[in-house]
């Protein structure tokens, strides 16, 4: 069974917000309507996101470091926001995974929203029914596009290559293998709801070069060579 | 959470409306081995309305909770999984079998169909345990919706279908002393006994409730949340300037103060004053007494409600800590 997901490599984003912001100019543009903001040239703008980008502070300052966090849904295998759904209008597609609200069916009881504990799920203000993340289902779906745009919005827009799409379920999968090679893990595992969505830890990437690699202390001419130089061009310098 | 009138007023007018017509039941029970006096079947027949009115008055206020009210039939599809299907189920089947039970009273359609040994049975009888079944299957449903969701760990446990159900039937049985009051029936003091018992049994059980919610361990951490082991991990933005759905729905948006006062406020109104109300009216005889312990009690009731729902810390606050 295919399960597609995100993968976000925290190691590279550098909270930009450019996720979120192809990911609104999408998914307001699409067939399901606009996705609706509030005085969103006043005061206090608010409205409906799919993706937000958020900022943690770890360790005390000065021994600090930024961590730029995007969250969106991640697409549980065990979705706890499913079966609670009066209607049938939230359902996961057995096909790939992803889970979707039906907007035609949505009665707009919220009750979803409290059965996903990563707070994923935000109402539309205007057309009273909840919205997520859909991995842009009709975008990802859509035949007509060539092969390298059948990708979610934000994915496409994000300029570090910090998301990641693909079948985490699929072993040989780009995903899969960031996953397993890079410490890919979930959010929040203690609630067994299993989230397609992985994260790619933080790392720092150190260099270490001993002192004598910075000379070349076996290097048989040197060590024989009794030439006294003059500035001139010796092998050493020489580069294959 | 947030906590929100239309669910608030919803819960607290079936649970009284389920309550009176619980009480209606138990009289006419009572009634058959004389341990209290018979009534006219205009009695039954018009506290099952007064109860009716009350299960469509929580029914309107649950409207104003839906985005899309006009959807509201599709609820019904998902009774296999989801409480609150089962809820829109059930409140309807309850309503029928309480309409139902008013009419064959007001009809006297009170001829024995058949005998068990002593016991003659009859449509009033059989519509009244049929109802009293399906109005404790409500209560169940109601509360399991709040119970069952496990990331609210305040409310996911099986104090939550006790308080509902004991504060439902408490309040019925309150109002159903206070209808007696109103026409001056003996029953009055009968319905006011039961109404202080369920009101003690609901006190113990919402006083356990606040013992455990108080010791309770969260599951979830902000490390968990974004998945950083480290001990000093906090937000500094939440990826919007001017609030959103998350921050609306989940936030009460009052200071801790602010709920420690209204459970105090409701700790008085539901316990201790209706019942010195009840128990001042046997001794005053008076036949206000009862209407005014069951008014206070329910507006205690809707301050209960509104903490059960402002107490619940949802692990979603967690990424909405700070704005910028
Ligand atoms: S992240 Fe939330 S909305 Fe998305 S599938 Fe999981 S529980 Fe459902
Ligand atoms: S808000 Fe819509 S999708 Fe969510 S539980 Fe209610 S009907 Fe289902």
């Amino acid at each position: 069974m295919t399960q597609l997901a995100l993968v976000i490599d925290l190691n590279v984003c550098v909270g930009c917000h450019a996720c979120v912001t192809s990911c609104k100019e999408w998914n307001t543009s699409g067939w399901a309507g606009p996705l609706v903001d509030q005085n969103p040239y006043d005061a206090s703008p608010t409205g409906t996101f799919f993706n937000r980008v958020q900022t943690f502070e770890v360790g005390t300052y000065p021994n600090t470091e930024t961590v730029h966090f995007p969250k969106s849904c991640l697409h549980c295998e065990e979705p706890p926001c499913v079966p609670v759904c009066p209607t049938g209008a939230s359902y996961k597609r057995p096909d790939n995974g992803i889970v979707l609200v039906d907007y035609d069916k949505c009665i707009g009881c919220k009750y979803c929203s409290w059965a996903c504990p990563y707070g994923a799920r935000e109402v539309d203000e205007e057309q009273k029914v909840m919205k997520k993340c859909t991995l842009c289902i009709d975008r990802i779906t859509d035949a007509k596009l060539p092969e390298r745009d059948r990708k979610p919005s934000c994915v496409l827009a994000c300029p570090t290559s910090a998301r990641l799409f693909g079948d985490v379920h699929d072993p040989d999968s780009e995903v899969s293998v960031a996953i397993r090679e890079r410490g890919g893990y979930q959010l929040m595992p203690e609630w067994g709801t299993k989230p397609a969505n992985h994260y790619l830890p933080r790392q720092k990437t150190r260099m270490h070069i001993d002192l004598d690699e910075l000379t070349r202390v076996d290097n048989p001419l040197r060590k024989e060579d009794l030439t006294t130089y003059t500035g001139e061009e010796t092998l050493d310098d020489v580069a294959w | 959470m947030h906590p929100a009138f239309s669910v608030i007023f919803l819960t607290t007018l079936i649970g009284a409306g389920q309550g009176l017509y619980l009480a209606m039941v138990t009289g006419q029970l009572y009634s058959i081995p004389r341990f209290v006096e018979a009534q006219g079947d205009r009695f039954y027949a018009v506290g099952s309305l007064v109860a009716l009115l009350f299960l469509i008055a929580g029914l309107v206020a649950s409207f104003f909770h839906l985005g899309r009210p006009e959807r509201a039939w599709r609820a019904a599809a998902k009774w296999r999984t989801s409480w609150l299907s089962r809820e829109v189920i059930v409140l309807p089947i309850v309503m029928a079998l309480v309409l139902a039970y008013g009419l064959a009273h007001w009809m006297v359609w009170t001829d024995p169909l058949f005998e068990i040994g002593a016991l003659k049975v009859d449509v009033t009888l059989l519509l009244g345990v049929v109802g009293t079944l399906a109005s404790l299957a409500l209560f169940v449903c109601t509360a399991m919706i709040y119970a069952d969701v496990k990331f609210l760990q305040e409310w996911h446990t099986p104090l939550t279908v006790f308080n509902f159900t004991f504060f439902g039937a408490a309040s019925g049985f309150m109002l159903a002393a206070a209808y007696s009051a109103y026409l001056g029936n003996p029953l009055v003091s009968f319905y006011g006994t039961w109404a202080v018992i369920l009101t003690f049994a609901a006190l113990g059980s919402r006083l356990a409730h606040l013992y455990r919610n108080a010791h309770i361990k969260r599951k979830s951490t902000v490390q968990t949340a974004i998945g950083v082991r480290h001990n000093t991990l906090v937000q500094r933005t939440q990826g919007a300037t001017g609030g959103s759905f998350n921050t609306r729905e989940f936030f009460h948006g009052r200071s801790q103060r602010f709920v420690q006062n209204v459970r105090y406020l409701f700790l008085i109104l539901v316990f201790p004053l209706p019942v010195l109300l009840i128990g001042a009216s046997y001794v005053a005889e008076s036949p206000n007494l009862p209407i005014l312990a069951f008014v206070v009690q329910y507006v205690g009731l809707l301050a209960e409600r509104w903490t059960f729902f402002a107490e619940a810390q949802h692990p979603q606050n967690i990424y909405y800590q700070s704005v910028a």
